[in-house]
């Protein structure tokens, strides 16, 4: 297992997509998951960076396993700010038409469409997000 | 990993070149230049065929641009990889934008 640990803030959106997409080439995942999990990495590390502590600063860190069989990365983001459940955010109403669309809740809605599977935790004090993908 | 921005104009009509990733920290540029540069424009258009991928950052400004547009005229979002055909479809952007593969 890897583990980052840096400042959550948006200009490490970029120091732990860079940290994760090396773990990703060296298991030889596939360019299209490695697009997927750095969406979902952009939608978590960014939520942190802007709601997770408010108006003051904070860590946020980062793991990452690689599995072989089957294939597949499970990364967790830690984060000890206010306590949020991203998984209990309402799905966006994908039907509805641009007029209409707010734009709340789309980020962990595209998280959840293209992951195998995420979890959240809220365990002494953080808040830890687990994400499964299989590639 | 940034993002190109490359903005044509003539007649009413302008076209955005978007190469790289449109994301959390490439979403505010082109933000900006929607929110700038979109008097009077009857038509606008984004070439996408070099764009990598999309985050949610990135579908809220097309959907900006798109609110814009529907006041004012038309707008087509052109040529997407697959791989972002596939952002669009899970969101129901396919639904929303005018998408020409």
């Amino acid at each position: 297992m890897k583990e980052l640990t840096v400042e959550a803030s948006l200009q490490n959106v970029l120091t732990i997509t860079e940290f994760i997409n090396e773990e990703l080439e060296n298991a030889g995942c596939p360019l299209k998951a490695r697009l997927q999990i750095d969406i979902a990495i952009d939608e978590i590390v960014s939520n942190i960076a802007k709601y997770a502590y408010e108006d003051s600063s904070g860590k946020i860190s980062v793991t990452i396993d690689i599995f072989s069989s089957p294939p597949g990365a499970e990364m967790t983001f830690t984060d000890s700010g206010v306590p949020f459940d991203p998984m209990a955010v309402k799905d966006p109403d994908v039907t509805l038409s641009s007029a209409d669309r707010d734009i709340g809740g789309l980020g962990i809605f595209m998280v959840k469409k293209t992951m195998d599977e995420v979890i959240y935790e809220y365990k002494d004090g953080c808040n830890i997000l687990t994400v499964r993908k299989e590639f | 990993m940034a993002m190109t921005i490359e903005k044509k104009a003539e007649n009413g009509t302008v076209t955005f070149v978007l190469k790289g990733r449109l994301d959390t920290n490439t979403a505010p540029e082109l933000q900006k230049e929607i929110d700038d540069g979109l008097k009077g424009v009857k038509e606008l258009n984004f070439e996408i065929s070099g764009l990598e991928y999309l985050s949610s950052a990135g579908l809220r400004t097309l959907l900006s641009a798109q609110k814009t547009m529907n006041e004012q005229g038309t707008m087509k979002v052109l040529h997407p990889k697959d791989s972002v055909m596939e952002i669009f479809e899970i969101t129901g952007f396919t639904d929303i934008l005018t998408i020409i593969k």
